[in-house]
């Protein structure tokens, strides 16, 4: 017994106290991109040809964040000149084509629907649905039910069924093997329900696109409410994400 | 018998006409007398050169072994005299459409079409979108219940479809079936622009990403001739070893929630993150993807890093030591973990185990010691052997194994480790090539193997997780036990889906 206390004592209160106080993240963390108009059209060209997941489109000027993997190849062979990734971990949508930046997305909050926050400000049930996740965008939702980030603390909670569940939260590029189970998840889960998608994956089938295995966005096969970027996204990403959204 | 199969080296290209090219039936018999030996599989697969399919074994005794055969379309099964070939066979069948005929338990290990466009080995339909119209492992007789769990299971994890046959409470057969998470990353890795292959490599198993990233990479290295420097070398060993912690910490914290022992739950989950926040000190990614490419490593550790690094780890060690301690002094702790899931030796012998699980049973292979890469040749690598093969066993050599990772990790902090960043490095492969990479990733030995044609293009990529042994352990694990304890058991394991599914 003294052996617990001693421990709970050395490991202290680790709560963040976010959304109150904001939280910063490491230097060498890439958020939301940022593009530079002004950059040279070859410099732009030279960050598209090189981006493994062509998420760049040179003419347009844009980036598009459901297929970056935020490597962050632009930024190093343009020195910084065409895009750069910002300390900001605010990077979900609720709309799939504003995925696509140039460096300013829209305010979350003021698109997130108003019933949404009626229904479930208070309590959110998620019932979480790995579809050929690598398990990287899986751990980092798992994490938000630590000390550090403590989801419950807001209402929001990963439950065991579908049928408890207030909506699904969707991972990885929907494997051919997955789908019907993820369809029956769905459809198990009560409505009204919400879907969220996340990791570039689950968007845009992110590293894998291109298999014929594989799907390329979630919101071809439902009816997508929330979309967080990221390869996986950062657990910060997530918490804000859910906390605009729904609160 | 003399030996025909030709000794390499681990992360050596070689000419695949170098390799011996044997008759099927001395192919055979020779691997399997290798194995039956005491030596082990690391792969096993086939790959087409012009209109022959043909076989190569990877193998393994204090040696890395390797030769090919021409394969007919339907052979006498190697695994009805030798069980390590088990799941391979399968998955040459699946793949190939190969029969390996007496093979005792042929089944479809991912549910997909094989890649020559002949008749399916299971006589599956694959427009049926969903795995499941096949045969499960039965057991009859009176008061016999079957449990059916996943592909969704209760928890934030992967999918994957657990079959238990019961009798009351207890197991008596547990049957895994995966293939839910099959992305077709082989494949990719085919067919995919060469500037893709890092990223899909690295995402074949999200929390293995440094080490399947560096499978990848030194495979890449050594067919295209590039050497690289001491400083990613260190950053690499660093890489790898912080996931191994990060891993090991949070199943450990798992494992004690598991018990309803909630402390060391709740401190594992934070610790755990603190361990990912190294690896987004390093690369900007808390899983360690893009840290490691071909060439070397896409980021830099500059003095700042080096004592930022090592204030956080002096800082965690004890936290982590006196948790380890407070986990491991608590009695019901003990009596939960002691005699649950047990694997024998023997068993694990004949299933190949690797990594953790196997060094519970007593098998003291660790690619970090046997076949070093990067800087693991300089530092001590113990054995960690349990001989209890239980959920204690596991959790016990995963804890030691925390604590010697963070002593790697002082030492490499040490010194300044300088290296010149890659970022796309030129890759011209050599053509007509093998090479076969193993490292020892937090599961175990995970290894890559790359064959080339003549243009240096790539003909084969096979990927093997250390799950692709592992997972039958856990199968045995759940043999004689409760069912109640699958999870505990399960978490002792904690293998991969998506590692296993490609």
């Amino acid at each position: 017994m003294l052996n617990v206390l001693k421990n709970r004592f050395e490991q202290g209160c680790k709560t963040s106290k976010y959304p109150k106080e904001n939280v910063q993240l490491l230097p060498r963390y890439r958020g939301r991109p940022q593009i530079n108009p002004e950059a040279p059209a070859d410099v732009a060209a030279a960050c598209a040809a090189a981006c493994p997941q062509e998420a760049i489109d040179a003419s347009a000027r844009t980036i598009d964040m459901g297929r970056c993997v935020f490597c962050g190849t632009c930024t190093r062979i343009s020195n910084g000149g065409f895009v750069t990734f910002t300390q900001d971990f605010a990077t979900a949508v609720a709309e799939k084509e504003h995925l696509i930046t140039a460096g300013d997305i829209p305010d979350l909050a003021a698109h997130s629907r108003q019933h949404f926050k009626k229904l479930f400000g208070r309590s959110l049930q998620l019932r979480q649905v790995s579809a050929a996740g690598c398990n990287a965008c899986e751990a980092d939702l798992n994490v938000l039910a630590t000390p550090f980030f403590d989801l419950a603390r807001f209402g929001i909670n990963f439950v065991a069924s579908p049928r408890h569940a207030d909506g699904i939260v969707v991972t990885g590029p929907i494997s051919r093997n997955m789908k019907t189970a993820l369809l029956q998840t769905f459809e198990a889960t009560p409505e009204p329900r919400v879907v969220i998608a996340v990791g570039s994956c689950t968007l845009t089938g992110g590293p894998f696109r291109g298999s014929p295995e594989v799907s390329e966005g979630l919101d071809a096969i439902l009816p997508v409410d929330l979309f967080i970027p990221g390869c996986p996204p950062h657990p910060m990403s997530n918490l804000h994400a859910l906390l605009t959204f729904f609160k | 018998m003399t030996i025909k199969f030709k000794t390499i080296s681990n992360g050596e290209a070689i000419p695949i006409e170098s390799i011996p090219h044997l008759p099927f039936d001395e192919f055979s018999t020779q691997a399997v007398e290798i194995i039956t030996g005491g030596g082990k599989v690391v792969q096993f697969f086939a790959f087409q050169t012009d209109n022959t399919i043909r076989l190569i074994g990877v193998l393994r005794t204090d040696a890395l072994l390797v030769a090919t055969c021409d394969v007919p379309e339907r052979y006498p099964a190697l695994t009805t005299q030798c069980e390590p070939f088990h799941m391979f066979e399968r998955e040459i069948a699946e793949q190939y459409g190969i029969i390996p005929e007496g093979h005792p338990w042929l089944k479809m290990v991912r549910y997909h079409p094989n890649c020559r466009g002949v008749d399916d080995a299971f006589g599956n339909d694959y427009n049926e979108d969903i795995p499941g119209n096949y045969d499960y492992y039965s057991v009859a007789g009176d008061e016999i219940h079957e449990v059916a769990v996943g592909p969704v299971h209760a928890g934030v994890i992967e999918p994957g479809h657990f079959r238990f046959n019961c009798i009351g409470e207890r197991v008596l057969n547990l049957e895994i079936q995966l293939g839910y998470q099959h992305r077709g990353a082989e494949d990719l890795l085919l067919k995919a622009d060469p500037k893709r292959l890092a990223f899909i490599a690295e995402n074949i198993a999200g929390d293995t990403s440094v080490g399947h990233s560096l499978c990848h990479s030194q495979a890449m290295e050594a067919l295209a001739g590039i050497q690289t420097d001491d400083g990613a070398k260190i950053i690499r060993t660093i890489g790898l070893e912080l996931e191994r912690i990060a891993n090991h910490v949070g199943d450990l914290g798992a494992l004690s929630g598991d018990v309803a022992f909630l402390p060391p739950a709740n401190y594992c989950g934070r610790m755990r993150g603190d361990f990912l926040n190294m690896s987004l000190l390093l690369c900007g990614n808390r899983f360690g993807k893009g840290l490691v490419r071909p060439g070397g490593v896409r980021f830099p550790m500059n003095d700042d890093n080096r004592r930022d690094l090592t204030a956080r780890v002096s800082e965690l060690k004890p936290q982590v030591q006196h948790t380890i301690d407070l986990l491991f002094s608590t009695s019901s702790v003990h009596s939960r973990f002691e005699g649950c899931g047990t694997v024998s030796r023997s068993d694990a012998e004949k299933m190949g185990l690797v990594g953790p699980a196997g060094r519970a049973c007593g098998l003291v292979y660790d690619v970090r010691r046997c076949f070093s890469t990067e800087r693991y040749e300089y530092l001590h690598i113990p054995e960690n052997a349990e001989s209890t093969g239980d959920v204690y066993a596991r959790a016990k050599v995963r804890a030691d194994e925390v604590m010697q990772s963070i002593g790697i990790i002082e030492i490499l902090l040490s010194r300044p480790a300088e290296t010149e960043i890659i970022d796309v490095a030129e890759m011209v492969l050599a053509p007509n090539s093998f090479v076969v990479t193993l490292n020892e990733a937090w599961r175990g030995e995970l290894s890559h193997c790359i064959i080339t044609d003549a243009e240096g293009g790539i003909l084969r990529y096979k990927v093997k997780d250390p799950s692709f042994h592992n997972w039958n352990g856990l199968s045995m694990s759940l043999r004689n036990t409760g069912i109640s304890d699958f999870p505990l058991n399960n978490k002792s394991y904690n293998l991969s889906y998506c590692g296993f599914d490609l």
